[in-house]
């Protein structure tokens, strides 16, 4: 690790951070609370380190020129919120599709439609995982500090890259607005991608041997890019089995690297007979809980905080299950990935929902009535 | 006329899936000429297209394609020329495409006045969804989503692309492509949002449910109606009614948003 100074920051100025020491130097955005603070900070810092920073006329076409920039060779960024992350959808799906790298922040606010919109939520968990139409890899960050949101977005890059894969930031009201301390690195976190050199003549931007490295427009390497399944060059088909197996494909590169998306981090008792399991900034409330109660009190508690919610931490969640008796899932939505808990926990243990959609954070209270409840 | 060069044609995806009498290959062909008139080098050449019948040219042409989602081709592409403002980007569009789903991307390219050439390929009807009418389709028209004449009125697209501020705008037909490669020569070579709007038949679904006659009969048409700008500045109003005015219809000097961008962060890509 580089050389680190502490720096007093806000989650989504983190955020925006993060993603210029990863390397990313082209933004597109729409202005639209809780996620103004990215923009504004891209807005300042890209032109002084030769980037482009351009504001569109929606979220849409934020998220086609995002693409595009990224099909010119430009490591490139777009932050939103609930209404914006909606409209966001349908090209995010082109990316995934046409495996274009981007990274995609949604500040997570009170919804449905408007709702509330300076009020912290989790309600867009599904979204994020099935927000675009059809059968489709992603994957999703959940950071539950500005240093999480820090290295996380530092993770998407150069994820986004390695994997061309679009990855989602999903952020919350609290953490993008919180300040604390962040250690930033003196030095730069960007992973270069080895493979930009050396294309062979023959290049197949779908190689089906693994990820071929996206070699941008404008270097003589003619190929073609589009939403519809494709062959090997990127053209066209409709053929069954090419569409089958193109599929299977962009799902495959996400379970063979599944070691590096997959992240989770476990605190608390060895034999924990309850245990939290919790994402983004309801992990901080959890903490402070389990804190109190295991290392105060040498209570058979623990907490599992998921820094990856999509793909879902199954195997994680099923060695939990085995250990504990009863697993606790707060949300600050009506319940949307407790039912993936369930669904991983395979009657091991039980699994209750704890629930909170009034634009307020879940107390350490409310987890300390409910893991008392349990013990 | 001579053949087409073969080199920006991928020969091994033709034939193409179009239509018996759809003018988008004449288009498509006015728009290979026209670029190899141009000298550009081929590996500085993308093109960029939306979704519909003439979208799908970008297939067929053997540079960087990029076929996009409905409507957002000029977004795509705006984020690639600031990416990379060394590129020259033609973007294909049907008329529902550029000026239906995609019209916010339309005027905010031109306000922008990014150097962008957008190729509008108007045979006034969603095609590829069998016919439905589109913000181009002429009063009284009829589709299969106005059986009894659209009673909407149309976008007159280069008033419309003018008024948002772009700087350059032609009108052509597939009747007549030999003047259209020359409009898009024009376009490519202009500084700033070009907007070529290439009449183009489609006799399957317009033209035979507005009784139209076939692809001869339409280019017949579409080219006795034609009339140049030299030729229409001396008539009056009357006289040019149930007329199309060909050429180029305006061409203006501003600053070119990408250029603009780069100055300002102290780059020349001039």
């Amino acid at each position: 690790m580089p050389e680190t100074k502490p720096v007093l920051m806000q989650g989504n100025e983190a955020c925006a951070a993060g993603a210029i020491n990863a390397g990313v130097r082209f933004y597109a955005g729409y202005p639209i609370t809780p996620s103004t603070e990215v923009a504004e900070q891209m807005a300042a810092r890209l032109p002084e380190i030769g980037g482009v920073f351009i504001q569109m006329e929606d979220e849409i076409a934020s998220m086609a020129a995002v693409i595009g920039a990224s099909i010119g060779g430009m490591r490139t960024l777009t932050a939103t919120s609930g209404p914006g992350f909606s409209l966001k959808q349908e090209n995010l799906g082109y990316a995934i599709m046409a495996e274009i790298p981007c990274v995609v922040v949604n500040v997570q606010r009170m919804g449905p439609s408007t709702g509330v919109p300076t009020a912290p939520a989790q309600g867009d968990v599904m979204q994020a995982r099935w927000g675009t139409h059809g059968d489709h890899p992603i994957i999703v960050f959940c950071p539950a500090s500005v240093y999480e949101s820090y290295y996380l977005t530092i993770a998407a890059v150069n994820l986004s890259q390695k994997l061309r894969q679009p990855i989602i930031v999903l952020l919350d009201e609290v953490i993008g607005h919180m300040r604390e301390k962040v250690l930033i690195p003196e030095g730069k976190l960007m992973v270069e991608r080895s493979s930009d050199k050396d294309v062979p003549s023959d290049y197949k931007p779908y190689d089906e041997k693994g990820i071929a490295p996206l070699v941008p427009f404008g270097f003589g390497h003619y190929y073609h890019v589009t939403g519809l399944f494709h062959d090997q060059y990127g053209f066209p088909t409709g053929d069954p089995p090419q569409v089958e197996r193109a599929l299977d494909r962009i799902h495959e590169k996400l379970e063979k690297y599944r070691d590096e998306i997959v992240l989770t981090n476990y605190i608390g008792h060895k034999e924990p007979r309850v245990a939290v399991v919790a994402y983004g900034c309801t992990v901080r409330s959890a903490r402070a809980v389990v804190k109190k109660a295991y290392w105060q009190n040498r209570m058979p508690v623990g907490l599992l905080s998921l820094q990856t919610v999509w793909p879902f931490p199954a195997e994680e969640i099923e060695a939990l299950a085995k250990k504990v008796d009863v697993i606790i899932v707060p949300e600050m939505n009506m319940g949307q990935l407790v039912g993936e808990v369930e669904r991983y926990a395979r009657g091991e243990a039980k699994v209750v929902p704890l629930n909170r959609y009034d634009g307020e954070m879940i107390s350490p209270d409310q987890i300390s009535e409910e893991v008392g409840r349990w013990l | 006329m001579e053949q087409l060069t073969q080199d920006f044609l991928r020969t091994k995806k033709l034939p193409h899936i179009w239509c018996p009498g759809c003018g988008n290959g004449i288009v498509t062909a006015a728009l290979v000429r026209a670029i190899e008139r141009t000298g550009f080098d081929q590996k500085d050449v993308v093109i960029v297209s939306g979704i519909g019948c003439s979208s799908r040219a970008a297939g067929y042409l053997n540079f960087n394609t990029l076929h996009t989602t409905h409507g957002r081709a000029l977004a795509f592409a705006t984020g690639l020329k600031m990416a990379r403002p060394e590129l020259k980007l033609f973007v294909i569009m049907g008329d529902g495409d550029c000026s239906a789903i995609g019209g916010n991307h339309f005027i905010h390219s031109a306000r922008r006045n990014i150097d962008l050439n957008a190729i509008v390929v108007n045979n006034h009807i969603y095609g590829m969804t069998g016919g439905q009418h589109s913000p181009l389709t002429p009063t009284g028209k009829k589709a299969t989503t106005a059986p009894g004449g659209t009673l909407e009125p149309a976008f007159d697209l280069l008033k419309l692309a003018r008024g948002a501020g772009a700087t350059f705008g032609a009108k052509g037909n597939a009747a007549q492509p030999r003047q259209l490669e020359q409009l898009i020569i024009r376009a490519a070579n202009h500084k700033g949002f070009s907007v070529v709007e290439a009449l183009s038949p489609c006799p399957i679904a317009y033209g035979r449910r507005n009784k139209l006659g076939g692809a001869v009969d339409m280019l017949r048409e579409m080219k006795e109606k034609s009339i140049s700008v030299e030729r229409a500045a001396n008539m009056d109003e009357a006289e040019l009614e149930d007329r199309t005015i060909n050429g180029v219809l305006f061409s203006d000097d501003a600053p070119e948003y990408a250029e603009a961008y780069y100055r300002s962060i102290g780059k020349d890509i001039g």
